[in-house]
């Protein structure tokens, strides 16, 4: 491929290589087959975001599937970013399923591994993970760069995305996630987005590290924020949905404050957040997480001086 | 029964390496689909099992996961622990398990001929050679063969462990 006949690129992409702090946020898929419900849940995101993440079966839970969904998203001209998880689908599948959505005009793919099925509504499902998010992420890779699917045979017309990985500074093996992190990048990973943050001081120490070794040069890296919507949602998020930690102090803050104001002191800390992200060099953007309180995001990006967006065409 | 032999990761890479120079003469004798094959496997399957539970993938890659075998880990990873791992250092599906890659990191560490490995990116693994020999796989050069259109990853610098060796 030569440059003048570059395929259309992702806005996503360009918004980052402009060097504009970048918001994305996640749209919970609905349960539904009413284009409506996807569109209605966008229309909220779409204003205040420079992406809008089409999440694979949220935890493992039975939802519309996210590739219909971002075919949806680009049909209204929205921004889609196709999550990918290697859960459900084994090589052959998802392959395919990654050329189709490049075909619906779906630019940005964020490979992971997933949530197992045990974290979801249908515990008795059987578990593929033919891929794991790495080796997702270099297949894709391949599609794109080499015109090849993995078996070496050739696509006539390649995908143009623009990948990205997940990343997670918040768990054990802390020393070697820096170095996960280097081998997303190694394997094809061009923009990052990290699980929630909220232990701050352990996000510092990991983008010590990742400076060190220079990926924030080599990867855009998304932080992952979201408001909690009450102390028992935070109790519940850390202790059931797998990866995410919490400190006891946003907790305790969440549990000292009437229950009625809780969300309100769950968007404000999500604020506090972001602002105190946005200053860790190597920080890209933040992509924003909130479950079921999609309505609140508009707010939190204007409330941390997000607005307005750069129109990039 | 001889698990506890993982946590001398350092005795068992010297093993391998012995295994791997020592047992080359007898590559005639490791022959796929000869007649040698079937007590092969049984042998492999019995030791191997009893110190790494191993699970006969038929491609393995102990030496590259700090003698931990990493399809032990339920979401058969092959590049490293998922986002899941609990903060206790356990695993997201099976809370009273150590996370099999917080494991095999650590034992990595204590690996000085083998352990940089770790960083290395490891291929899809191919579904066809489960239940049979590694061994035979190995002398053969069975498992390291990559589907087309993936272009070697071992020559690939993501090595950022060295500096950190123990020992």
């Amino acid at each position: 491929m030569t440059d003048e006949i570059k395929a259309p690129c992702s806005r996503l992409e360009d918004i980052l290589r402009a060097g504009h702090f970048a918001v994305t946020a996640e749209l919970n898929p609905p349960d539904s087959a009413d284009p409506e419900d996807v569109y209605r849940a966008a229309g909220v995101l779409a204003e205040v975001c420079d992406g809008i993440n089409a999440v694979d079966a949220s935890g493992a839970n039975c939802h519309i599937s996210s590739v219909a969904m971002c075919a949806l998203l680009t049909r209204a001209g929205y921004e889609p970013v196709y999550q990918v998880t290697c859960r459900d689908r084994n090589r052959i599948a998802i392959q395919g399923d990654m050329l189709g959505a490049a075909a619906m005009g779906v630019l940005n793919v964020l490979c992971l591994t997933g949530d197992d099925v045990t974290a979801g509504d249908q515990p008795e499902a059987k578990r593929v993970f033919d891929f794991d998010s790495i080796q997702l992420l270099r297949t894709a890779r391949t599609m794109r760069d080499e015109a090849v699917f993995l078996s070496g045979r050739k696509i006539t017309s390649p995908p143009c995305f623009f990948l990205g990985a997940a990343a997670n500074p918040f768990v054990p093996p802390y020393d070697w996630r820096p170095q996960r992190l280097a081998k997303k990048i190694a394997a094809g990973a061009q923009f990052i987005q990290t699980q929630y943050c909220f232990d701050l001081d352990r996000l510092k120490e990991y983008m010590k590290q990742v400076r060190d070794l220079g990926l924030d040069k080599q990867a855009f890296i998304l932080a992952g924020v979201g408001p909690l919507k009450s102390a028992g949602a935070a109790e519940f998020l850390r202790s059931k949905v797998p990866g995410v930690v919490i400190p006891d102090y946003i907790v305790d803050r969440l549990k000292k404050t009437p229950k009625e104001k809780q969300q309100e002191e769950g968007k404000k800390i999500c604020v506090e957040i972001i602002k105190e992200v946005r200053e860790i060099e190597g920080i890209a953007g933040i992509h924003i997480m909130a479950y079921r309180q999609e309505e609140l995001v508009a707010e939190i990006v204007e409330q941390s001086g997000l607005l307005p967006r750069p129109n990039i065409q | 029964m001889f698990r506890w032999l993982q946590n001398y990761p350092h005795f068992l890479e010297i093993i391998y390496n012995l295994f791997e120079v020592g047992l080359s003469p007898l590559k005639r004798w490791f022959k796929p689909n000869g007649f040698g094959e079937p007590l092969i496997i049984a042998v492999e399957k019995v030791g191997k099992g009893a110190v790494f539970n191993c699970k006969m993938c038929g491609q393995c890659i102990l030496h590259s996961t700090g003698m931990t075998c990493p399809l032990n880990c339920p979401k058969h990873l092959r590049n490293g622990p998922c986002g899941g791992v609990r903060p206790n250092g356990y695993c997201e599906i099976k809370p009273d398990m150590i996370c099999v890659w917080v494991e095999a990191y650590e034992r990595s560490l204590r690996m000085p001929l083998y352990g940089h490995q770790f960083a290395s990116l490891q291929p899809p693994m191919n579904n066809q050679l489960k239940g049979t020999s590694s061994w035979i796989n190995m002398f053969h050069g069975i498992d390291t063969k990559l589907p087309e259109g993936w272009t070697s990853t071992r020559d690939i610098p993501v090595n950022f462990i060295k500096e950190d060796f123990h020992d």
